[in-house]
């Protein structure tokens, strides 16, 4: 079945343009196209310049986010039923645009790097593994499942303004997902890293993450849990 | 033209679960490594396992390395190396305590230790019935385990390439590897890694299919880099088709569901798997269930208004085993079939999955050739693991969660012969004088070329040509063909042109030089497989059908042999299977009936 579509592109390749500008293109999707990155697939044959990632193609690795038409998502898991037919494509905002839907996502890794994403135990494991119950473990449910895509941190205004100096809630996500984990010693050290007005106290519960994380995740509630277990460790 | 030259111990390249362990354990020891990545490491596409990681823990059931061991070697149709399968079973319980140890999340026992499922083809009391051997991570396991892997990587300061493009291989007069070129895609610039050692955990050449499981980075690029630069494939002839895979879409539905109780259905609402394999049932291994869904479709019984899928019936398992053990199975039927599997049946049929073959190496991950009438001489300063490798772990046909036990078990060993390689050598071996030529020229030949063919284009009629002639059930008749038609796309391949020619990051370079590596995959597949005049495990070849001699196609006195395919004239020659375990007795090939 016929299925008309104008896409709106934003469009920036450094090697070629003095400044970005937004190219649109109609096409004709015969409905086979279920995905958006089906739909972008297919613009590409007939522009192969179109710049973007992509790679699992089943939202678990988190290459192709972008923001669709002003939402952050994953363009593997937008179905093209939900999209109107003008469809508009920017890069993630508030990162540094390399080329096209590409960003640089240096910062991002970098606050992500900033609260030591691994699990911290000094005491010599045991032969086997490490014991952990059933409802220790199930407290990691929610917070272990990102894909690292973004979304979240860049739809937040706190990491627009300061993604320098605030961890943002990807970072924190995470952050709390090695303070829950039984198996970590290094609980207080990390909640020190965190103690601090802006690396995590800049968050002011705008809520962006959870509405637009692709996964269902929902770092504003650990965020929240963090702050709490800052605000009652002293007490 | 003079090359940027950056000077390395250690050149890892690919960082996915074999890559990432083997960097970790490099990390560890000191070592200066670089880790070049097409992607950023968590895009690799191990992140897309979901099922879980073999090894013999014995947490659920009585179980040990020797069922293990037996079950890998019956599994794949006799073809494995036997001394590399029992290496892996044996090292198994302990890398996957390391993993525990570095913070994976598995799932858990009411008394703490890490949860397991049945899978395909694993048994107790050799092939007596299922054993939970899967040690998993929800429906995740692979997510899981990347991520992990990162952690400790970034926590030990591993120095990564992200998005830096391996291009080609640099040898001296010697045949020694001494280095690689590779392409950083945000600029565009071509560099050379000098290096003592360099390792190849590039994974694997999935999309050669045009229905796979595989991520769109699985383009072979190893197999294309090794391939060129003179080093031969092996087995490529064997692919395996996951028996779940979304119609339709492609997507990759855990044999973990099955492992859980999941059961296929034909039109008839019939579980036929119990008339095929009445021991195993639904978790008989890959390649007998793919055929037999294939035989259902073929007779007949296949479900749909075009009889053309299989139904793999979940809904007795109740939402809260299916939300708490197979959640993104859930979330897959909602987005890419619109079934809810907690209701109704979902559609699958076998799709393309992961390649046997590969690089030839040892059980330390060297490469090995044929030279000098040694069909297993290393190749100073070579590693290959992973997908892109072939120890031979998985023969004909691999069970499932061998493949992320495989990524562990060869990562570590190969890291720790490479630390001892790179450290007893104490100078680099120079560069050739003409190190990068190659690679450059390829380039420039892109760059220049106009009036040629879309790299995409020759690309999807490769994929359409290898699914017609190469897929579940085979003819000798289909393989000739298909393999005259490879060649000519590969000719088609010598003339591509693109029109964005722009330095920096052109993904349309990238698809152009991963399509010489895809050609490189399709002609070993298509060579080795039309020449192999016999069925065995996943190479199932009408022609050669069940006989009192050859029981089920299997002809162990002419082709009990590991398949070696040369680029450069597109040549065979053959190597004998390793039947010699390390200290235990050999398991001999019998019929196979599960």
């Amino acid at each position: 079945m016929a299925d008309k579509r104008i896409f709106e592109i934003y469009r920036y390749d450094p090697d070629r343009d003095a400044k970005p500008y937004m190219q649109t293109f109609e096409i004709e999707l015969e409905g086979t196209e279920r995905m958006l990155l089906d739909a972008l697939m297919k613009l590409k044959k007939l522009d192969d310049s179109i710049a973007y990632r992509r790679s699992c193609r089943e939202g678990v690795c988190g290459s192709d986010a972008m923001n669709i038409n002003g939402k952050n998502g994953l363009a593997c898991l937008t179905n093209m039923r939900t999209l109107p037919q003008k469809i508009t494509l920017r890069p993630l905002p508030g990162l540094p645009v390399v080329r096209d839907l590409i960003v640089d996502m240096s910062q991002f890794f970098k606050q992500y790097h900033s609260i030591k994403p691994y699990v911290v135990n000094d005491t010599p494991p045991p032969a086997k593994e490490r014991l952990q119950s059933q409802e220790d473990r199930e407290v990691l449910n929610g917070l272990y499942e990102c894909i690292l895509c973004a979304c979240c941190s860049t739809a937040c205004p706190s990491f627009w303004w300061n993604p320098d100096k605030f961890v943002g809630p990807a970072g924190l996500l995470a952050a709390y997902r090695f303070v829950a984990d039984t198996r970590d010693q290094a609980r207080d050290e990390r909640l020190d890293n965190l103690e601090d007005p802006y690396r995590l106290f800049r968050c002011h519960t705008i809520m962006n993450c959870t509405d637009v994380c692709p996964k269902g995740l929902n770092p504003a509630r650990a965020i929240v849990k963090l702050k709490d277990m800052i605000a009652t460790r002293k007490g | 033209m003079a090359l940027t030259i950056q000077k390395y111990d250690a050149v890892v390249v690919g960082a996915g679960g074999a890559g990432m362990r083997c960097a970790l354990q490099l990390a560890r020891a000191g070592l200066h490594v670089a880790v070049l990545s097409k992607v950023f490491p968590t895009r690799s596409h191990t992140v897309a396992a979901q099922g879980g990681i073999g090894a013999s823990l014995g947490n659920m059931e009585e179980d040990n390395w020797h069922y293990h061991f037996y079950d890998t070697v019956k599994g794949g149709d006799w073809l494995g190396d036997q001394d590399a399968i029992e290496f892996m079973c044996r090292e198994a319980p302990k890398v996957v305590y390391e993993l525990e140890h570095m913070g994976m999340p598995f799932d858990r026992n009411p008394d703490g230790t890490i949860y397991q499922r049945p899978f395909g083809g694993h048994s107790a009391k050799y092939g007596e019935k299922p054993v939970p051997r899967a040690c998993a991570a929800a429906d995740r396991t692979g997510h899981a385990m990347l991520h992990t892997l990162y952690q400790q990587n970034v926590r030990s300061n591993t120095q990564f390439f992200v998005e830096w493009m391996a291009l080609d291989l640099i040898r001296d007069a010697e045949g020694d590897v001494v280095g690689i070129t590779a392409l950083e895609m945000e600029t565009g610039e071509v560099s050379i890694f000098h290096a003592k050692c360099v390792l190849f955990a590039t994974g694997g050449a999935g999309r050669i299919f045009a229905a796979s499981t595989n991520a769109y980075i699985n383009t072979g690029d190893g197999l294309g880099m090794a391939a060129r630069a003179g080093v031969p494939l092996e087995d490529m002839e064997f692919w395996q088709f996951h028996p779940t895979g979304v119609h339709n879409a492609g997507v990759l539905l855990t044999e973990g569901c099955r492992g859980e109780g999941a059961i296929l259905r034909n039109k008839d609402g019939e579980r036929f798997m119990e008339r095929y394999a009445p021991h195993l049932k639904d978790l008989a291994p890959r390649d007998f269930v793919s055929r037999c869904m294939d035989q259902e479709i073929k007779e007949g019984r296949g479900c749909g208004p075009n009889r053309d899928y299989i139904e793999l019936d979940l809904t007795h398992l109740g939402a809260e085993t299916i939300m708490k053990r197979l959640p993104s199975v859930h979330e897959i039927g909602i987005n890419f079939a619109n079934v809810d599997v907690i209701r109704e049946p979902i559609p699958v049929v076998p799709t393309i999955h992961y390649q046997m073959g590969g690089i030839p190496t040892n059980i330390h991950g060297q490469v090995v050739v044929p030279k000098n009438g040694n069909p297993s001489t290393v190749v100073n300063g070579f590693y290959a693991i992973g997908e892109c490798s072939c120890v031979s772990v998985h023969g004909a046909n691999r069970l499932g969660t061998n493949s992320l036990l495989d990524l562990l078990v060869f990562g570590r060993a190969a890291g720790d012969h490479l630390i001892a390689t790179a450290l007893s050598s104490k100078a680099h071996k120079p560069l050739p004088a003409d190190a990068g030529d190659y690679s450059l020229a390829r380039i420039a030949k892109l760059d220049s070329a106009s009036g040629g063919e879309y790299p995409q284009d020759v690309a999807n009629d490769l994929r359409r040509t290898m699914q017609t002639h190469a897929g579940v059930f085979r003819t000798q008749k289909s393989m000739d063909e298909g393999l005259v038609k490879v060649l000519a796309i590969a000719e088609r391949a010598e003339h591509l042109s693109l029109k964005d020619k722009s330095k920096v990051f052109n993904t349309a370079r990238v698809e152009a030089l991963e399509v010489a590596n895809l050609m490189e995959a399709a002609k070993a597949t298509m060579t080795s497989a039309a020449a192999r005049h016999e069925s065995r495990g996943a190479h199932t070849v009408d022609d050669y059908g069940d006989t009192p001699e050859h029981p089920l196609g299997r002809n162990d006195r002419d082709w009990l042999r590991h398949t070696l395919w040369f680029s450069e004239g597109n040549r065979l020659e053959y190597k004998p299977v390793q039947m010699k375990p390390l200290t235990v007795d050999s398991i001999p090939p019998v019929k196979r009936t599960f």
